[in-house]
Formats: structure tokens, sequence, C-alpha cells
């Protein structure tokens, strides 16, 4: 298996279904080693986490993993040593540790995740003879937004596509987006959605301690509603701040949680002062844990507003805390999930009057929050491996007839 | 003697428009949806079914009534079905008045807008049977004689009202929980009743039809017209009438025409008429048919929808109730203002349609519900309802303070 973080080295969702994706597989049966291009110690009892290179995990993470714009001219500082590294550098890398291990051992197959890891799939197959899957939890296009992303990664992530003798995508959406801007036929591809898993033994209980200012505001009858997430153009969140300001001029007790950290933040801060709205505003910075947690168990309604999101598990972690959902149709999350107000993202309108709705009527919120409670828990990473297993049946066989 | 009891029922629903939370207060027209090709759009949807149903259905029952003289049948519309005919298909309105003139199509009652009324609000439920009453009276010149509530929603307690109205028989879903080893072919007498008839339907023979015919799964696919009369035939035996209540829009609509649905009618009529032993009757004569006294009691609300035979396509969730109760809630209010097209607009907003598009019952399998919403999920229908009622309420508002109203106008000038 080809990654790029886990938990808790993480900037986003990837990691949490390398992860769970990497849990239920082995109780199916799968050995995995797991490459990762940062030093960290990992301790799971399910596969064996290998590291790639010497570098802080901090840096893959903090760093810019997902903003794809200036992988090679961003540097990073790297500890003692000061040495300089760019993204670049960690991949060609990554490449070399595969290489090394692929020359002392031979798995069934590999199994990579995303561009980031797709230049080592393609080197264990053209070089190694080893199938390649190629799992899909975004594409360039995504995260590129409408200038369309970086040409290298496009290439990266086209290449690898190519190479891959199955492919696997998180929704329907991003398997659309790979047909139609990558020209990869239809057949080669599988929807694998997401899973989520219900946390276990879980000593998490919501004090109210995090955001007593909020608790404040609820006492008063205000509504909170929520949005997690970076702060980059996928995000919509220019749309989803004037949509705010819409809702706030019909129902005024209304506040809105902006959980995370990005390029948008400080336009989104002087938006919101702009539209009249500061006070209803509230920025959070980057939170993880029990912060985050609170977010989600604080909000009444959570909102997904992308452009473009493949997948979109901060979704399903708010429907755990039992809020409503608001999710774009350019959301893949939303193909799985029946109760939920569904909108396009430049429908502001819809999505103000959705959120008043939700705010004015307690018939509303009970049905969505009790629907959401039925569908999202059906929806499990073991069935996610399953389909996963079957994917490898099928490129084994393919493999067997091509040798 | 075997007789068929035919009765069709046509409806169209005033579907509400994509209507914004920001249209409140200065767009009053819910109905009227700029995009052509809307869900909601009713102009559309009605000129499309009248085209693939109406027309050519109209025709064929006129035809049959032309080559054979045993060929009756029952027919009921909507008052909503009614304003839309008018404007956008008067044609088909002229269709029906010829047929009712030949004297073998009677015109069944029910609520002018497809409401509920009769579970929420005891007047206004009467007010819309009476409108019902005058508008068929007005258009086709006949007066009414039997009753069917919105969804054949049926209990005991409407069997007394309709009884106490002075209609001579009503129409219900026979359905097995109810009829028990009972057959559904014969004319029964309502719990608590003196005089009224009951005609309960043979859904089983009814939906073969209905929701059947085009089914290629169903293991009698296809559905010839020889092995329906065998069916009726064992069906006559039961009981003399054999009671086939369907939408009128089964023909064209739902079961399209490549199905071979309008041949197979037209032949079965032809051939049903062809023995001596056969015949059709109207509902009314149907009633008049029989002098049993048999009783059936339904005592809780029976409807011919879905496999729980309930209300709680309409009432099975709390965002129904919710929409059901701020509608209902604004009557006094709506009916003060004595604006005819506000009360037209409110009227509107009761046909049970709108709670229908607001199920939730099966949400996870697509299915019946959502093949019938013009929205993409029950809480846009939700929404848009939602939404139209806010205007309403300030339409209404504004003629109870008038004043107050006014001024808010004039300083925002």
């Amino acid at each position: 298996m080809l990654g790029w973080e886990l938990p808790p080295h993480n900037s986003g969702g990837l990691g949490v279904a390398c992860l769970h994706l990497s849990k239920s597989l082995a109780k199916l049966g799968a050995d995995i080693d797991f490459v990762v291009p940062y030093e960290a110690e990992h301790n799971f009892d399910y596969m064996n986490v290998l590291s790639a290179g010497h570098v802080d995990p901090e840096m893959i993470y903090k760093g810019s993993a997902y903003i794809s714009a200036d992988i090679e001219e961003k540097r990073f500082k790297q500890g003692e040593a000061k040495e300089m590294f760019s993204m670049r550098d960690i991949q060609k890398n990554y490449c070399n540790f595969v290489e090394k291990y692929l020359m002392e051992f031979k798995p069934d197959l590999v199994h990579a995740h995303d561009w980031l890891t797709y230049e080592a799939g393609i080197l264990a197959k053209k070089n190694f003879g080893i199938p390649l899957v190629a799992h899909v939890h975004a594409t360039e296009f995504d995260r590129g937004g409408p200038n369309g992303g970086n040409p290298l990664i496009h290439q990266i992530e086209y290449e690898g596509l190519v190479w891959a003798d199955k492919i696997i995508a998180v929704s329907q959406a991003t398997k659309n987006i790979i047909v139609k801007k990558y020209g990869i036929p239809p057949e080669k591809i599988d929807v694998a959605y997401n899973g989520f898993e219900l946390p276990k033994d879980d000593d998490y209980h919501y004090d109210g301690s995090s955001y007593q200012y909020l608790e404040g505001l609820k006492a008063k009858g205000y509504t909170v509603v929520s949005t997690v997430g970076r702060f980059t153009l996928q995000k919509g969140l220019f749309h989803l701040m004037r949509a705010a300001a819409r809702a706030i001029q019909i129902h005024p007790k209304m506040v809105f949680l902006f959980a995370g950290d990005g390029e948008q933040k400080d336009q989104l801060m002087r938006m919101s002062a702009d539209l009249g709205i500061s006070q209803n505003v509230i920025f959070t910075g980057f939170i993880r844990g029990k912060q985050l947690r609170d977010i989600y168990s604080i909000s009444d309604i959570f909102v997904m507003s992308s452009v473009s999101e493949p997948f979109g598990l901060t979704a399903l972690e708010a429907a755990h805390h039992g809020n409503a959902l608001v999710i774009t149709k350019q959301s893949g999350v939303g193909e799985v999930l029946q109760s939920i107000v569904r909108y396009d993202f430049w429908d502001e309108d819809k999505l103000a009057g959705a959120l008043v709705n939700i705010a004015e009527s307690p018939a509303l919120t009970h049905t969505l929050q009790d629907g959401i409670r039925h569908e999202y828990t059906r929806i499990s990473w073991d069935d996610v491996a399953a389909k996963c297993i079957q994917v490898y049946d099928e490129v084994s066989k393919h493999k067997r007839n091509r040798f | 003697m075997k007789s068929i009891v035919l009765y069709l029922h046509m409806h169209q629903p005033y579907r509400v428009k994509h209507y914004s939370i920001f249209s409140v207060d200065h767009d009053h027209d819910y109905w009227t949806d700029k995009d052509w090709y809307s869900g909601s759009n009713n102009e559309r949807i009605f000129k499309k079914v009248a085209e693939k149903s109406y027309r050519p259905m109209l025709k064929q029952l006129g035809k049959l009534i032309e080559t054979t003289d045993k060929f009756k049948f029952s027919l009921s519309m909507t008052g909503t079905f009614l304003e839309q005919a008018e404007e956008w298909a008067p044609d088909v309105i002229d269709s029906i008045r010829k047929l009712v003139k030949t004297g073998r199509v009677e015109i069944v009652n029910e609520t002018y807008n497809h409401s509920l009324s009769f579970f929420v609000d005891r007047d206004e439920f009467e007010v819309e049977v009476r409108l019902h009453q005058d508008r068929v009276r007005e258009l086709f010149g006949v007066e009414t004689k039997v009753f069917r509530n919105t969804e054949l929603a049926y209990n005991n307690d409407l069997a007394q009202w309709a009884e106490s109205f002075g209609f001579k028989g009503i129409i219900a879903e026979g359905w097995d929980k109810i009829l028990e080893t009972r057959t559904p072919n014969k004319v029964y007498r309502p719990d608590g009743c003196n005089s009224i008839k009951l005609l309960t339907k043979n859904y089983r023979l009814s939906d073969d039809i209905a929701f059947r015919f085009s089914n290629k799964t169903w293991n009698e696919w296809p559905l010839t017209v020889d092995k329906y009369m065998r069916w009726l035939e064992t069906a006559g035996n039961q009981g003399p009438v054999i009671n086939l209540f369907m939408d009128f829009e089964t023909f064209g609509e739902n079961v399209w025409k490549d199905t071979g649905i309008f041949e197979f009618f037209n032949d079965l009529v032809l051939r049903w008429s062809n023995d001596s032993n056969h015949n059709f009757m109207t509902v009314s004569e149907a009633c008049d048919s029989s002098t049993s006294e048999e009783t059936i009691s339904m005592p809780w609300t029976v409807t011919w929808a879905d496999t729980e035979r309930d209300l709680s396509a309409w009432l099975g969730n709390s965002m129904q109730h919710e929409a059901l109760k701020a509608i209902y809630d604004l009557k006094d209010d709506v009916l003060a203002s004595k604006d005819e097209e506000l009360i037209s607009d409110w009227r509107r907003l009761l046909t049970s349609d709108h709670l229908y598009y607001m199920s939730t019952k099966h949400l996870n399998d697509g299915g019946v519900h959502q093949y019938f919403s013009p929205y993409d999920s029950p809480f846009d229908a939700f929404l848009y309802f939602m939404n139209a009622v806010r205007d309403v309420r300030g339409r209404a508002e504004e003629y109870k303070n008038p004043k107050t109203k006014k001024k808010v106008k004039e300083i925002a000038e």
C-alpha cells in the first residue's frame, strides 16, 4: 500500500481513509506493508508501516501536500540538518525507497493512493511487473478549481491512471471526472464510497467547555451552522459566506462557524465584515481532536459548500454528531445519503432558504437528523475493503492471463 | 349477470414551483415555473399528459360508447384538474362534456382541491365538496350522487357524513384486512348507516391493469384479454359487481401506449360486452342493483396507497404534520380577507400531493413516491411549500393589519 499520511500525522481525509481501509482489508486477510514518506512511529497490529525517509511528519501535513500550485518552489526546513526539501524531493526519495523495497520483496499487488504516490506505483508496474491499483481520493481538477491545477500533477495523475490495471474512485462524481478529463475507459474504474467508522470504546463526551460563548448563544435561541475544511477555492466558502448574510437577513439568530485554515482565510474575514455579519461569523483556526468534535457537537447544521468534493468524510462525522446536513450536489458523499438538503454550489438563495427553514422548523430539523442517523452507519469500511478485494482478484486474474 | 363497474379518476395538482424564500412578500405566483422543463412546470406536465393520456383515452372511451350499447363508466375529476384543463387543454373538457351528454357516464363527487380536509377541518371539507358539486353542475349540467374521498381515504365517520349529506353511495378500497374473507365484488352497507351503499375496489384486478400491466418481471406478464377475462369470470362468481377503480392517467401516462394498454382495454370492453351474461354499470346503478344489508365497518382510515393502505404516505413524518398544520392554521385569516385569489391560492396548497412529495417512507429505495415527485427530495418539497405558506400568511396578515403594512410600505418607498 502506497500512501502519504496516516493519523495522527494527517492533514485531512486521505489519511483517515487509508487507515480504516487498511484495517478492514487486514480483517479480510490482506497482508499489508504501508509506505509513508515521513519518519514516525506507527504501531498498528494489522499492518507494517514503512518510512521512506527521514522527514518530519509535521512537514508533510503542515506543508503543502494539498496545495498543489507550488510543489517545486516551496521549500521546507528540515529540523537539525538544516536541509532544504521540496515536495518533489520527498516524492523522489519515496520512489527510491519503493524501488529498493521491491528488489527484496515481491508483493501480489501495489495499491497507490492519489497522485503523490503514483510515480512509485508506475515504477512498480513498469520495472517489476507488479499489478497496480490506483485509488483516487481527489483529482487535480478538484484541487485546482477553475484554474485547472498544476500541469505537472495532471501529467503524473494521468500516467498513473493509464498505467493502473484498475482504478478505484471514491464517488461517481470522481469517476466521471476521470472518464471525462483523462479519457480513461469507464469499465476500468470501480466506485467504492468511503466508509465510516463508529468510534469504539469512545471516551469522548461533549462537556460544553470548548465553546461556552456559543452555548450562551444557543440558550438564547441561536442556530449554529458549521463548516469544516481547508479554506481553499475547492470548498466554495465565498458562496457560503454570501448565503450566510442572506439567511441572517431573514433569520438573525444564526451563527456560522468556519473551522479550519487556508489561503482564503483573510479574504473570508474581510468578506464577513463587508457583508455586515462579522458578529455572526466565528473563525476557529486549524483544530483537531476534541476541539474539532466539539464543533460537530455544538452545531445544529453542517454545510459542505464544495465546488468539487470527491467524497467529503467530514459530512459523515457531522452526521454522527447529530447535525442536519446541507450538501452541494457537487460533493460525492451526497451520492450515498438521502436525508440531506442538496443544492448547487452557486445557488446561494437555495442554501440560505434551506438554512432559514431548518432553523425555523423543528420538524424539518428532526426529519433530517433522524433520517441521516439511519444512513451514515450503513456505510462501512468492511464493505469498501470487500470491494477492493474484488478489484484485487480481477487484477490478479489479468496478471495470470498475461504472464 | 356479472357487471364491471369502471371508475376512472382524473387529477393534476398545482405543483409549487421552486419558490425561494427571497420571493416571499413580493412574488405571489407559486405555480408558474419559468423553466419549461422543470418537474414543477404545471403547464408542460398538463399538456404532456393531455397528449399522452387524456385525449387518446377519451377518444377511445367515446368510440366504445358508440360501438357497444352496454358500455358505461364513471368518472371523477378534481377542481385543480378542471382549472388546468380549462386553461391549457379546453378540448379535454369538451370531450368529457360530450361523454356525459350520452347519459352513460356518471360523474363522482370529491373534494375540489383533492385535500385531506375531512380529517382536519370538517367545515372546510364541506365547502370543498360543495365547490366541486357547483363546478360539475356549471361545466356538465349534472348532479353528483356518489362520493369518493381524496386517495379513497375512508372510515365509518366518513360514510355517516356522506349519508347525512345526501349521497347514495360511497367508494373505498377493498382491503383484505377489512373484508377478511368477504368479497369486494358485492354492494355493502357501511356500519352505522341506513341507506347509503358502499362499493369496494377490487384492488387485485384493478392493479393488474394499473400497476402490473407493463411489469415484465410479473409472472403473469404479458397480460392478455383471454387471461384477464378468465380472472373476471372467477371474480364474478364470488359476487356480481366487479369494481375496477383506477387513475385515468393509467392509460397512456403511467402505462405507456407502446405496452398495448389501449388495445387491451378496447378488446376487453368489446369482448366483455359480447356475452349476454355480462354488462357494465355506473357507480349509481351498482348502488341501486343491490338490496343487501350486509354491513362493513372500517373504524380506522383506509386509503388506496402503498402496501399499508393508510395515510402514512401523507402524514408519516413530522415535516408533513407541520406543513399540514401550518396551512390549515391560516384558514380563518385567509377566508376573512374575502380576497378570491388569495383564497384560491390557499386552497391549492391544501392539495394532498404537496404532503405526498414530503414523504420519507421510501427514501432509501426510490420507488413510486420519487417517480411522482417534481422535486429532488422530500426536503426540497418541504422548503418550497413552507416558503409559499410564508407568503400566504403575509398576504392574509396584510388584510388583518392594513395600516401597519401600508406604513411599512410607504417608509420603504
